[in-house]
């Protein structure tokens, strides 16, 4: 039987990667936030995961202004590097589950989450990003990954307890796959941070410390939370941490923080790491 | 205005992509979307004028194309998804678009972000602003 036995969050900012594409990593301004990932790194590693389902949202690479999917999901055998505007970056292809990734969108659809299918899809910093960050730069990403992209660019996006409740739905999908494999779930984006107008660069690291606090201790508080107050609060674009609900869904009531980790600015946002195993 | 509407509309500095802006902004966007291939952003920057003919766009959007006028290409439904990727076909970062938006140079933006960002206090909504001021 497949078993989630961890969760990731994570912030995906395009700028770290182009740190790591472009030998930064060790520049003064990067230095100690790549050094915050390095335990995360070693429990990776130590981890011996087999698939990640990975939820993060494209930014309007795969998908545009066209078709704005609410959940998709990525079936297909492997996911190409987006070219976000300067040429794909160059990381190792994405490999897929297309089995588990099929048995996922049919368990979620059968309960009710009207999930798109995805055959076809490049990948953007959104997912390789939070690679890099959790695995460094292999030749090859060390485990499959399942693309789950969610809209948090056109509003409103799906409530924190949509997200949540999907999460739920993950769990009981990946727990009724027949074969053997150890599944981490990521969720991406956030923190705190605003890219547009004059409000641009507001960090709110309060309340990204508070948001984490309860990510273990208070799931319930944060299921409740409103959009206007991501908005207000933490920022425009700060609305992506629903997609750190959809994580939190995926993981027992029994699940244990392991590690954290806070950084101001990665490039315009506040960055934060949380590792929590399950029970 | 909707109550909802008018809370959102109240956070300074700050212009949520919502149904009425993704509708103006589409063309715009769109535009922007294009500059996903190399080939497109190629024929922009040899003709910017004639490029944007391919996209029904209205004469302001236009203009805050041309003229790189970041902060009015989302007042006139761009998003700054899009909008980067015209930063990117001119070489230029998420924070150098972000200090041009709220009136910054790229230093002072860039030092602001160093001392820990721009601070909630006071930035949370247009009418208690006004209140304090």
């Amino acid at each position: 039987m497949a078993k989630i036995i961890a969760g990731v969050a994570t912030s995906h900012v395009p700028a770290i990667g182009a740190a790591i594409d472009l030998g930064k990593t060790g520049d003064d301004y990067w230095k100690p936030l790549f050094a915050g990932y390095e335990p995360s790194k070693k429990w990776m590693a130590e981890a011996d995961a087999d698939v990640a389902i990975l939820v993060y949202n494209d930014h309007a690479n795969a998908f545009s202004l066209e078709i704005i999917p609410t959940f998709a999901i990525g079936v297909a055998e492997e996911f190409p590097p987006a070219d976000e505007g300067w040429g794909p970056r160059k990381v190792p292809v994405v490999k897929g589950h297309p089995e588990l990734a099929w048995h996922i969108s049919e368990s979620l659809i059968l309960e009710e989450f009207d999930m798109t299918i995805v055959n076809d899809m490049p990948v953007d910093h959104g997912l390789t990003v939070p690679l890099n960050l959790m695995c460094g730069t292999p030749e090859e990403w060390p485990f499959k990954v399942i693309p789950l992209c969610v809209n948090v660019i056109q509003y409103p996006p799906p409530t924190g307890n949509r997200c949540y409740a999907l999460g739920q739905a993950i769990r009981r999908a990946v727990e009724s796959f027949d074969e053997d494999l150890r599944v981490v779930v990521f969720g991406t984006g956030g923190m705190s941070h605003q890219l547009h107008g004059e409000r641009a660069g507001l960090v709110n690291l309060e309340w990204d410390k508070q948001f984490m606090d309860d990510l273990t201790a208070n799931p319930e508080r944060l299921r409740k939370l409103p959009h206007i107050e991501y908005v207000r609060e933490a920022g425009s674009e700060g609305i992506e941490m629903v997609m750190w609900l959809i994580m939190r869904g995926a993981l027992s009531d029994k699940a244990r923080e392991v590690y954290r980790f806070n950084h101001v600015p990665g490039s315009n946002t506040s960055v934060g790491n949380i590792i929590i195993e399950d029970q | 205005m909707s109550q909802d509407k008018a809370e959102f509309e109240d956070i300074p500095g700050t212009y949520l992509f919502n149904s009425d802006r993704s509708r103006e902004g589409y063309h715009l966007n769109m535009f922007c979307m294009s500059l996903s291939k190399a080939e497109n952003r190629e024929a922009f920057l040899a003709d910017e004028a004639g490029y944007l003919d391919r996209f029904p766009l209205t004469e302001e959007q236009r203009r805050t194309i041309l003229e790189r006028d970041w902060l009015g290409m989302i007042k006139v439904g761009g998003n700054i998804y899009y909008t980067a990727k015209l930063g990117a076909t001119d070489g230029k970062s998420f924070q150098y678009i972000a200090g041009k938006m709220c009136g910054m140079s790229g230093e002072e933006y860039a030092q602001m972000m160093l001392s820990g960002g721009r601070p909630i206090d006071n930035n949370r909504s247009k009418s208690q602003q006004a209140k304090s001021n």
